[in-house]
């Protein structure tokens, strides 16, 4: 049966991790090449990095890191932040990225998601969306998400999902603006609303803090992964315990 | 042993190459179909559309040679796209031929399922085969496509997955393995899969 995914993720800079991790024993916590073969043996089922500070100047650095992960890492990984053009995903693709997150870009360029999964298939394009609750059942979508509380645009996020899967989207990650960083859940009617609107997975993200916020995700949100941050890498709860959670209550895991 | 990576411009050629190093030998990756001719193990992977794939082998002058290499018994591994470009015709974006080395077509899911198929699923070994040794019956694979081979001669199959519909997702005939999942993203259990090739690869090469 195919899995629920559990997906760490790791906010890079400069090609260093950043905000350490504080439970596991390594050697360099700011390595992500060290950290992504600990969550490997920890049991993740994919890992994300995500570019906090990228731009063209640093391309190189974020390039090289791509490829270090790739060397030594053999699960999937998605590398998202300042991909803006097909080049850029061309770019990351073949320095080893077995997928890539597009946000803003999305945005900004209606047709970036049609021609970059056209030249290089639904199968590695993530649409990444960040969304506020605007209204009962309504969701605003906002670029420029790490910065300064994120920009409004007049687009509503469900209707934002089903456009970008229909241009070839391969997978749709929703991050919960509001629940993001509370620790108190995902944003399950916002995952759900996604997750009925879109024939492709969908990846639930922002404010998981328990395992039972997992469940949820799954079971409420019909996510067909969780995505989370600060849980796994403060050591609050490891991947395999989560997993182990999960599995005794019969939602499918890799164990 | 010159183990060959078939490079017709489909992405991931990185993690494949890389999981042969891990399995012990250097690959040669190329673009050049004269390569084949003396390889002692070819490895066709690939990530994309069925349609791409085949124009690209044509383009890239890589079909006859594919064909010419198998005919010769020598052992060879498809991966995903590699593993679909084998039958006669895939569906994906219309009819497309494909290399017709077996007998069978490539169709989509169509059971309300989402689709593409992500993520890691089982396979249950159906029939025994050098490939698996050392893999556990019911591992997990990593899995990402929209589309699935039917192969008309079920003998073929050696693994399958079940995901709405039971789809062959390991295939064997003769000197030919293929899987539709990427065992180069499997962990452990996809580099073991690598190493089992090699040494299928060696041993024929004593033989």
């Amino acid at each position: 049966m195919l899995t629920r995914r559990i997906i760490p993720c790791f906010d890079v800079a400069d090609g260093r991790v950043v905000k350490g991790i504080r439970f596991l024993n390594l050697r360099d916590a700011g390595d992500p090449v060290e950290l992504a073969r600990a969550y490997n043996d920890e049991g993740a089922d994919e890992l994300v990095f995500l570019d906090i500070r990228a731009s063209p100047e640093r391309r190189d650095t974020a390039i090289d890191m791509v490829r270090s992960i790739a060397d030594e890492v053999f699960i999937p990984f998605t590398v998202g932040g300042g991909i803006r053009s097909p080049e850029d995903v061309r770019q990351m693709l073949e320095s080893g990225a077995d997928k890539v997150a597009i946000n803003t870009a999305a945005v900004e360029n209606a047709d970036l998601v049609r021609e970059a999964a056209e030249r290089f298939g639904s199968q590695c394009i993530v649409v990444a969306i960040d969304a506020k609750r605007s209204a009962a059942g309504s969701w605003q979508v906002h670029t420029y998400g790490g910065v300064g509380g994120g920009t409004p645009v007049e687009i509503d996020a469900v209707d934002w999902a089903g456009r970008c899967a229909d241009a070839g989207a391969g997978e749709i990650l929703i991050t919960g603006m509001d629940a993001d960083g509370t620790q108190e859940g995902y944003d399950l009617e916002l995952t759900r609303a996604v997750s009925e609107a879109v024939p492709v997975p969908v990846i639930a993200s922002g404010g998981a803090g328990e395992p039972e916020h997992m469940y949820e995700a799954f079971v409420k949100g019909k996510a067909d992964a969780a995505l989370a941050a600060s849980i796994f890498h403060f050591g609050t709860h490891r991947i395999r315990e989560v997993k182990q959670y999960l599995a005794e209550r019969d939602i499918p895991v890799r164990l | 042993m010159k183990v060959v990576i078939v490079d017709f411009g489909a992405g991931n050629l990185h993690s494949v190459s890389r999981a042969v190093v891990n399995a012990g030998t250097r690959p040669l990756v190329t673009s050049n179909p004269s390569y084949l001719e003396d390889a002692e193990a070819v490895i066709v992977p690939g990530v994309g559309a069925a349609a791409d794939t085949m124009s690209n082998l044509r383009a890239s002058g890589f079909v006859e040679p594919i064909r010419d290499y198998i005919a010769s018994g020598r052992p060879f591994l498809g991966v995903c796209m590699g593993q679909q470009a084998l039958f006669e015709v895939s569906e994906e974006g219309g009819e497309h031929e494909c290399l017709g080395i077996l007998p069978g077509r490539v169709v989509r899911f169509s059971n309300g399922l989402k689709v593409p198929h992500m993520g890691w699923n089982q396979v249950r070994i159906v029939k025994q085969h050098p490939i698996f040794e050392g893999v556990d019956d019911g591992s997990y694979f990593y899995f990402v496509h929209s589309y699935y081979p039917q192969p008309a001669d079920p003998d073929v199959v050696i693994g399958e997955t079940e995901y709405g519909v039971t789809f062959a997702s390991v295939i064997a005939r003769d000197n030919i393995v293929a899987t539709q999942f990427h065992p180069e993203k499997s962990g452990e259990a996809g580099l073991r899969m690598y190493a089992n090739f090699l040494k299928i690869a060696a041993t024929a090469g004593v033989a």
